[in-house]
């Protein structure tokens, strides 16, 4: 055992973080042809995302000189200041910040990591996946798109489909692949562990020397999160949202953007009601996302791309931390 | 004893698992983009040696197992028990059977040091060094002179282990072992 300490030093070559610096100087590039204005909103904000399954951390802030600390949030994405701004007619405009997940670590996830978010008034969810695979094109190598909806990713790799399984048969199939034992879960839960275990390691697998990124698209309406739903050529309700997958990991979150406010009350309160069940605390909405969405949100797509793991599949390696200075054992 | 929640899964981790000890051997997190994490953990069942995969949700815990590591120094045998002493000075004794002592049995040499793992106070298991010296007991006579050839024959330990060696070795012979591969590693320096 080393009795000097390291862990001073960082984590990652200093050869990463050049190619870190020429990777942020693309996606600029990339934007500024595109005229796609690039913003700041506040990592610090009083309200959060309402998903039960992201967990924000949490500041004491004080606002003034001589006040009380009032509870603030470090962003676990910048969405609703980026809506907001949408909402005041800012057009196209993209943001890379920093975004902070609380209890996310693994050799995949920092609890604090680096985020590339673009929003696109006037596209639809496949003119969004068509910009990403350029921009893909653009920092990485040329590629080609491929896209397989959620179903047919289960009905290729599993032979069930998705919306159709009845829980018994997905809760039995679930368990016997993965010999998880644990308690009965919800339907999405049983999807979501087939998705990770079953179903990714195979998505974006390259082909021979070349990247083949995937695109998972249409998602269960229950995993809408806020994106749009609609009812699709088979006459299912689907989520308009995709997920893009290279080598096995998955990159970016794009929506087909969620406009009408009393859904987006909706699935709040549904969020905050799940949450109670959980026993986490609930989440106070946004009230000045309401009211820009009440103002009017553009027809838009958006999209979340995670830059560390971009930086992971440009410099091939699996570990968020060879693609770190300091990840949070050192930060 | 205590329990470990899902973020504290690690390798090494001992662990009660369906009533056996376990040892977690690698955790990964895995988390759609959107929803529940989940852990997947390979271990090792410490009683049966089996090796697979199991997956938790990000609430589950588990016990800790009460498993524990020690030096110890191999006595003798009585047929039905392998006697062991704790080198640490208390001189305390275990007797392991045929179970715990498993595939090691072949690699035993009195006054020899072995790791055993106590389960509850009791050998669950003896794993050998990395590498044993042991006297050879019963080979075909050395071919003097062929030291280079790639040639080998089989040779068995005064342990019972038999094992490939190079054919110059002869009976009587002391010679370092891989327990590992079970492959002749050198002649031991005496």
């Amino acid at each position: 055992m080393a009795s000097t300490s390291t862990l001073w030093q960082p984590s990652c070559s200093i050869e990463m973080l050049k190619s870190r610096a020429e990777l942020y100087a693309q996606v600029r590039a990339f934007f500024c042809a595109r005229r796609v204005i690039e913003v700041e909103t506040p990592l610090l904000s009083v309200s959060t995302a309402t998903d039960p399954q992201l967990e924000s951390v949490g500041a004491s802030l004080k606002t003034g000189f001589g006040l009380e600390g009032k509870p603030y949030f470090l962003n676990t994405s910048p969405e609703f200041p980026m809506k907001r701004l949408l909402a005041a007619e800012s057009g196209a405009i993209y943001q890379i910040c920093k975004t902070f997940r609380n209890g996310e670590s693994s050799r995949r996830h920092n609890p604090e990591f680096s985020m590339l978010e673009w929003y696109r008034p006037g596209f639809s969810l496949h003119q969004l996946m068509v910009e990403m695979t350029e921009l893909i094109s653009a920092v990485l190598e040329p590629v080609d798109i491929t896209k397989m909806s959620y179903q047919s990713a289960f009905k290729h790799y599993l032979d069930i489909d998705p919306f159709d399984v009845d829980i018994d048969s997905l809760a039995k199939l679930a368990r016997s692949l993965t010999d998880y034992q644990g308690p009965e879960m919800t339907r999405d839960d049983y999807l979501n562990l087939l998705l990770c275990v079953c179903i990714e390691p195979h998505l974006g697998i390259d082909d021979g020397d070349m990247l083949s990124p995937v695109f998972l698209y249409d998602y269960p309406p229950s995993q809408a999160s806020l994106a749009n739903v609609y009812q699709n050529d088979d006459g299912i309700e689907v989520a308009q949202r995709f997920e893009l997958y290279i080598r096995g990991l998955e990159l970016a979150n794009g929506y087909f953007e969620l406009t009408d406010v009393a859904e987006h009350g909706r699935r709040f309160d549904e969020d905050n009601h799940a949450r109670k069940e959980l026993g986490l605390p609930t989440i106070p909405i946004d009230q000045n996302f309401l009211a820009a969405l009440e103002s009017g949100l553009p027809i838009c797509s958006g999209v979340a791309l995670g830059l560390d793991r971009l930086l992971m599949v440009k410099e091939n390696t699996n570990a968020i931390a060879d693609v770190l200075a300091f990840p949070i054992d050192r930060a | 004893m205590a329990n470990y929640s899902s973020s504290e899964f690690r390798s090494g981790l001992k662990v009660m698992l369906d009533g056996d000890p376990c040892i977690m051997l690698e955790n990964e997190s895995v988390k759609p983009g959107k929803g529940q994490a989940f852990n997947r953990v390979k271990l090792r069942n410490l009683s049966t040696g089996r090796v697979w995969e199991r997956t938790f949700k990000s609430s589950e815990s588990l016990e800790a197992a009460d498993v524990m590591e020690y030096d110890m120094e191999y006595l003798y045998t009585d047929g039905e028990f392998w006697h062991f002493m704790m080198t640490d000075g208390s001189f305390e004794q275990h007797g392991a059977d045929e179970k715990a002592v498993g595939d090691c049995i072949k690699w035993l040499k009195e006054q020899d040091q072995y790791t055993v793992t106590l389960y509850n106070g009791a050998p669950l298991s003896v794993t050998p060094p990395n590498f044993v010296e042991l006297e050879v007991t019963e080979t075909d006579p050395g071919l003097k002179g062929d030291t280079a050839q790639g040639g080998t024959k089989p040779a068995t330990f005064s342990s019972g282990a038999t094992i490939n060696v190079p054919l110059f070795i002869n009976i009587g012979e002391v010679l370092r072992v891989d327990t590992r591969t079970g492959e002749y590693v050198s002649r031991a320096k005496s």
